[in-house]
């Protein structure tokens, strides 16, 4: 009873805020209700025992990704009311299909039914609290059934490093670099010039 | 699953991941060394890896839990992508340095590419499938934009990326509501559920399912209704992107959806062969019909692969070890036509500037005989007019559909066969009978020179000899059949 309370605490908080996100006519507003989704969602995980997705979502999704949306959203000057240009116009076909997919997938799930023996199929079913914690089962997955997955996301990650460097770096001609070797090289002698300074004279 | 960890299988895309690192180490740390000697060392690495591809493509073997399969149709797939790779990333160099856009990090992008679209092949597994998709879309996004300072490819980066988001969220929307419902990614467990001893009904999940994996896979092959990206790209993305493109992706992807309708799902073919046919129909519907009005040479090209794309889908709707075979063969032969036509259009060059009308191409008979010839042949092919490569790969697929008894789609498929030798006639007509405008730049660069050689010499020759190509395709169609 009172999981189930929590639970549609959870679930409708991250519902709403999902809409205030979309609907806000501030974008830091919406980043901020971004936030609030992604705390209830970690709530939701939660109730369903992984605790690790849990933290991994807050650290990671509020610590990192949503911050860095508010800079980009501070730092560019978007002009919503500009891009909200046409919203209305597009509203009624954007609801209509909203609604016949909606309608569609409840059909689906209304009826929804596993495979016989889905049991068996599992490919990896998590083992109880007692056996290993959460984290603990998770990373033994991740580094030997899966560890082809593994080493595939992070070819996937060096690609997009490259591919942003590759768009975004520019090489100014002007610019001045920092060197760091030539800093470190620097002696005081170099630089520096000891004077005797006379009282009350000038040099 | 054995307790030691097999890497035979996945050595190929072992040595073409370490390679795209050395070649990155090589070009941050070297001394700027330019576009031409890093696609020198990408021009290695695929040969390497073709090699080491065609070795290992012989009995079935599964790695890492069969999440990695390495068949026979996995190893000749994978050579017709290293070789498409090779053969377009060959064609860019002289492109590139024209157009300053020579920057190590191009041919680096393609060998990474080229690795998704290696993993893509030898999925075995939902998860698997969709990283190799992931590695070989995101490099293609920055390639179509690699030309940052020019709003259109900007534009067709940026398109292709939103575009392709959404088709993997579709794809990956479809697995979950699979996973949902079978408890397992792994195409050997679907495959063992569905055609067991106690195969699973079919249930409207499952089924909701199949139709979201059938429409991503069919966005990624640019099918009909999930094209509208393709002309926008095609045209928008540097010239030697748009053959890259035009190539090794598709096969790619293709052979992909092939593996993922024929393996894990090949029980519920009634399920998917509508659904097939419908996009087949469509997808050469459109590439006949819209290609008409096209002036753009690269517009009309994606329109073309378009079309051809629904001829190589009649094989894949037949769901036959034959109409696996018509795909693979008609996707060789679309190989070498479209690497042909890509090094014509990349020698239209008039004082010194890129030109991509149809018009520009007036009068080629005259100022450059030969190279009017080699795109006459091309042309030729790609209407399926006999005895050229292009009407073997049809006539492949067309009699696998025949032999499932689709003979609505076979006829269709003729039909607007038919309708498409409208466009491709027209460009020998402009090139022959129309009168001369200004000539194209002289002389052509030696590797699109050679390239547009040695594809047409395939296309012309093929006839002669269809024998190994045959055997081969055959061989890899029936690896995807249980025995």
């Amino acid at each position: 009873m009172f999981a189930a309370l929590i639970f549609y605490m959870f679930a409708g908080l991250t519902v709403a805020s999902g809409v205030a996100v979309i609907s806000a006519r501030n974008p830091v507003h919406s980043v901020l209700f971004l936030i609030l989704c992604f705390f209830n969602a970690a709530g939701l995980f939660l109730l369903l025992g992984a605790e690790f997705l849990a933290m991994v979502l807050v650290v990671v999704y509020v610590g990192a990704v949503a911050v860095l949306f508010l800079f980009v959203v501070m730092m560019l000057d978007i002009n919503v009311v500009k891009l909200r240009e046409g919203f209305l116009q597009y509203l009624p076909t954007g609801a209509l299909i909203g609604l016949v997919l909606l309608l569609e997938l409840t059909v689906v799930f209304a009826g929804w039914a596993f495979a016989p023996d889905v049991e068996a199929l599992v490919a990896a079913p998590a083992p109880t609290a007692d056996v290993a914690s959460n984290t603990e089962a998770l990373g033994r997955l991740l580094y030997t059934t899966y560890a082809y997955l593994f080493q595939a996301s992070g070819v996937i990650l060096l690609v997009a490093m490259v591919g942003t460097i590759l768009l975004t770096l520019r090489v100014r001609a002007g610019g001045r670099k920092q060197k760091i070797a030539d800093q470190v090289a620097r002696r005081a002698a170099d630089t520096l010039e000891i004077r005797k300074v006379p009282t009350g004279g000038g040099i | 699953m054995s307790d030691t960890l097999d890497l035979l299988p996945v050595l190929p895309e072992i040595f073409v991941a370490l390679a795209a690192m050395a070649m990155l180490m090589i070009g941050v740390f070297g001394k700027g060394e330019g576009v031409r000697p890093m696609t020198m060392l990408g021009l290695a690495v695929f040969t390497v890896a073709a090699v080491l591809a065609w070795m290992l493509g012989g009995e079935r073997t599964t790695t890492f839990g069969g999440m990695f399969v390495m068949d026979s149709f996995a190893g000749t797939v994978k050579v017709m992508i290293l070789l498409a790779s090779a053969l377009t990333a060959a064609m860019s160099v002289s492109f590139l340095e024209r157009e300053k856009l020579g920057r190590f990090e191009y041919p680096i992008l393609m060998v990474f590419a080229t690795l998704g679209m290696m993993m893509m092949v030898s999925a075995n597994d939902f998860i698997a499938l969709y990283l190799g998709l992931e590695t070989q879309s995101l490099a293609l996004y920055v390639l179509a934009a690699y030309n940052r300072e020019n709003a259109r490819a900007t534009e067709a980066g940026l398109k292709y990326f939103v575009l392709g988001s959404l088709a993997s969220g579709m794809l990956l929307y479809g697995v979950s509501l699979v996973y949902g419902f079978a408890g397992t990614t792994s195409f050997d467990g679907l495959a063992r559920l569905f055609g067991g001893e106690h195969p699973v009904a079919s249930h409207a999940g499952l089924i909701a399912g199949l139709v979201f994996v059938v429409a991503g896979l069919a966005f990624k092959v640019s099918a009909v209704p999930f094209h509208m990206w393709t002309p926008d790209v095609y045209e928008g993305a540097p010239t030697p992107v748009t053959a890259f493109f035009a190539v090794a992706p598709k096969i790619a992807a293709l052979a992909l959806f092939t593996r993922v309708m024929i393996g894990p799902f090949g029980e519920l073919a009634d399920q998917w062969r509508q659904v097939v046919t419908f996009i087949a129909i469509a997808s050469m519907f459109v590439g006949s019909f819209a290609a008409i009005g096209q002036n753009n040479i690269k517009r009309l090209m994606a329109y073309s692969s378009i079309g051809h794309v629904g001829f190589v889908l009649v094989g894949l709707a037949a769901g036959t070890a034959a109409g696996v075979q018509g795909v693979l063969v008609y996707l060789a032969i679309y190989l070498f036509m479209n690497v042909g036509t890509f090094a014509v259009i990349l020698s239209m060059r008039q004082k010194g500037r890129m030109v991509e009308g149809i018009d520009d191409l007036a009068g080629l008979s005259k100022t450059n005989p030969a190279m009017a010839l080699v795109m006459a042949a091309l042309m030729f092919s790609m209407a399926g007019i006999p005895p050229l490569a292009g009407f073997w790969g049809k006539f492949y697929v067309f009699m696998a559909a025949v032999d499932a008894g689709l003979f609505t789609l076979a006829i269709i498929g003729v039909l607007t066969s038919v309708v498409s030798t409208f466009y491709y006639l027209r460009i020998i007509k402009v090139m022959y009978f129309d009168e001369p405008s200004e000539s194209f730049d002289k002389p052509l660069s030696r590797s699109v020179g050679i390239v547009m050689a040695v594809s047409t010499a395939v296309v012309l020759l093929f006839s002669f000899l269809p024998g190994p190509l045959l055997s081969t395709a055959k061989a890899a169609a029936v690896a995807l059949f249980p025995q």
